[in-house]
């Protein structure tokens, strides 16, 4: 069954945008001897072809993005401080007083912040800007600073994974939540990773992508270089299920199933794609939810305009608290996100002609 | 166990003021190594007696083991409401894990919306802590279960070594400074002392003095020295009110502190040539000195600061040798005291005509 020991090592390795070496690394090692070619292109994307049976002639790309939002060193004061500004989207409110690993031997960090004590009660109404912030690595000197993280080395949330109350994974149905640093997008790594274990009528690329989180730029080149016939782009998406007083959408809920996209706000989600998961969750009894329309943006974004177009659809585990230090997501939601795509690619020469059209 | 790693067990150990029990098994275990007897006091206060080759006279060290927390407010659908036992800056909560300490402790993360569903004003507001919340993966209903109001949360962010001997954790303030005790009592070990010893761990200071108050009346000391963390210099801070992390302890000057107790210890640092920083405290210390001070008849008493960056923070950074350091000054103190120093507490008065 699903090898959480795995995800654990995607969540906890570190691959801000532009350097996800080491989620590649993890992955390649793993995926050698399982799918037929290991493929990376200039940018980065680890691309696995995994041929199909012959039965079909589709193309078909399932991508999933390697890196995680994260921090970068911009600067170290006499003292031995580091200053630094975020990669990708991340609210600055998260950051004071957390832990981060700095630089290619994940050197510990602190985020310092003033004692509460000394602080004026006026001031702790104002949100503190990255600008304010430093990370404190017990460095004395600029030289000794910046020896350790040169600017433009990268910093990452130190988060370990963790099995919250009652989470199982014995048995074939795992059940209970987890917590850990970028779900988003290593649970969709973890996702494609599974399907690769498998032969399909088609062949299948599955492609690990860099860059999402600074634009989707690594989907883009690797959709144009394989010019897939269509595209499902396996994501860990927006949960904000937490109580509100407002009448909110929680855009998807934990624990109700994979969350299918129709849209979001870089794509019109293929209907005959976003059909075909409906159709598959329904006749195979696996709990999926529709996420609400138009939030956050995807790998999908990028592929579905590539060259004269792919049809895309976005298929995502639900997370809590993303981009932040801290997120959760519900391993039985894990598993149905990964029987439902894997159960639509059985299905998809059935229903999709070659080159685009429909059968 | 050695200063550091007992540093690290006990920082990784939880308990908010009064519910300090399990950071208490662990004292009482590592302080009875090292003295004749080990008492648990009414309040939770743990006392860790090591009798000197005189005795009748009582030196009372103090550093408290209790830490700031969190405590369970409500439960709302599948998340807890909390508010504080201290006092946190609440800008430094969203996105922190924890332990709630329920009918089990288990982990739980104090949840963040994400910014894909954030409106750009919202960026610029704080988030009141009656709007923040831990989720621990439950549902509601499991909630319900394991979780009552009044449960305590602790920080969960364990010890990591930073460079340069610096190491950071929730919780030095102020189980370093038990520690430092520790780190006394091992010093005194190998040192000949007439006085009686009292390490006392105690409870409820961020609360309120509460146990270094009771431990003081029951224990009844001649002479006292408190240790609390102090501000160690950040980037943010001014030079004035602060120390700088690993130059020594501070050792405290001011009404709260007696001159004579301030004034032997800097000779006692000057005597070993043991760095130290003075440091004025112009009135109130905050710390267990003041309640010692004023104890039954008054107990001359002095405060030792562990220099310490992000106080009240899950990152809380200080050095290890200002830890070792502290507790050597304390041990070598200790073992150069006498009943000469009685005599100086009393301030001399002149002859009449």
């Amino acid at each position: 069954m699903m090898d959480i020991g795995f995800l654990k090592t995607l969540s906890e390795a570190r691959g801000v945008s532009g350097n996800e070496g080491e989620v590649r690394d993890h992955l390649a090692r793993t995926l050698r001897g399982v799918v037929d070619e290991l493929i990376t292109d200039t940018i980065g994307n680890l691309i696995a072809v995994r041929r199909g049976t012959g039965e079909s002639p589709l193309r078909v790309m399932v991508a999933a993005h390697m890196d995680e939002v994260g921090l970068m060193i911009t600067a170290a004061d006499a003292n031995g401080y580091l200053r630094f500004q975020p990669v990708g989207g991340i609210d600055a409110r998260v950051l004071p007083a957390k832990r981060v690993l700095v630089g290619k031997d994940a050197v510990p960090g602190i985020i310092g912040v003033k004692p509460v004590h000394l602080t004026e009660p006026s001031e702790r109404r104002n949100v503190l800007k990255v600008d304010q912030l430093y990370i404190d690595i017990g460095a004395k000197s600029k030289d000794e600073a910046l020896g350790i993280a040169p600017l433009g080395e990268f910093a990452t949330f130190d988060t370990p994974f963790q099995y919250l109350q009652g989470a199982s994974i014995e048995g074939d149905e795992p059940r209970g939540r987890i917590s850990g640093k970028c779900f988003d997008d290593r649970a969709g790594c973890f996702i494609l990773h599974n399907l690769l274990q498998k032969q399909y009528p088609f062949d299948l690329y599955g492609v690990f992508t860099v860059q999402e989180e600074v634009g989707l730029r690594g989907a883009r080149v690797a959709a144009f270089g394989i010019d897939p016939d269509l595209a499902f782009v396996l994501e860990g998406t927006v949960c904000d299920d937490s109580p509100k007083e407002d009448d909110i959408s929680p855009t998807t809920t934990l624990g109700l199933g994979a969350a299918i996209s129709i849209a979001d706000a870089s794509v019109i989600a293929d209907r005959r794609l976003v059909d075909l998961l409906i159709e598959t969750a329904t006749e195979e009894g696996i709990p999926y939810q529709i996420k609400q329309p138009m939030v956050g943006g995807t790998d999908a974004g990028a592929i579905h305009l590539q060259r004269e177009g792919i049809p895309s659809v976005p298929v995502a585990v639900p997370s809590r608290y993303l981009h932040s230090p801290e997120s959760v997501i519900d391993l039985l939601d894990l598993q149905h996100t990964i029987r439902l795509v894997g159960a639509a690619l059985e299905r998809l020469p059935a229903v999709w002609g070659s080159r685009g059209g429909v059968a | 166990m050695t200063t550091a790693e007992f540093l690290k067990t006990i920082t990784e150990a939880h308990g908010v003021s009064g519910y300090e029990h399990d950071v208490r098994d662990i004292v009482v275990q590592e302080f009875s190594a090292l003295c004749d007897e080990v008492r648990v006091d009414p309040m939770g206060s743990v006392w860790g007696v090591k009798r000197g080759t005189v005795g009748g006279r009582r030196i009372m060290l103090a550093g408290h083991m209790d830490e700031i927390g969190l405590i369970v407010k409500k439960l709302d659908k599948h998340v807890i409401r909390f508010t504080q036992v201290g006092g946190f800056d609440v800008r430094v909560l969203p996105g922190q894990p924890v332990w709630v300490h329920g009918r089990q402790s288990m982990p739980g993360v104090i949840g963040m919306r994400p910014p894909h569903v954030m409106p750009a004003a919202e960026r610029d507001k704080v988030i009141p802590m009656e709007d923040l919340f831990i989720d621990v993966g439950l549902t509601a209903e499991e909630l319900a279960q394991q979780i009552r109001v009044g449960d305590t949360i602790t920080l969960r962010r364990g010890y990591v070594e930073l460079k340069n001997g610096l190491v950071a954790s929730k919780a030095m303030d102020d189980r370093a400074a038990v520690a430092s005790l520790l780190e006394c009592l091992q010093v005194l070990q190998g040192l000949k002392h007439n006085w009686d010893v009292y390490a006392v761990a105690t409870v409820q200071e961020e609360v309120g003095l509460r146990g270094a108050m009771t431990s003081a009346y029951g224990v009844a000391p001649d002479a006292a020295i408190a240790v609390d963390v102090t501000f160690a210099r950040t980037p943010e801070l001014p030079e004035t009110g602060t120390v700088e992390a690993d130059k020594g302890p501070g050792i405290a000057r001011g009404p709260n502190l007696h001159p004579v107790m301030y004034d032997r210890l800097v000779e006692t640092a000057k005597r070993y040539e043991m760095p130290y920083q003075p440091e004025p405290v112009p009135g109130a210390s905050g710390t267990d000195a003041w309640a010692i001070q004023v104890s039954r008849q008054g107990v001359p008493t002095a405060l030792l600061g562990l220099p310490l960056r992000y106080m009240h923070t899950p990152v809380e950074t200080l050095s290890l040798r200002d830890v070792e350091r502290c507790g050597r000054l304390m041990a070598y103190f200790i073992a150069d005291l006498d009943d000469t120093i009685l005599d100086s507490f009393r301030p001399a008065l002149p002859e009449g005509e």
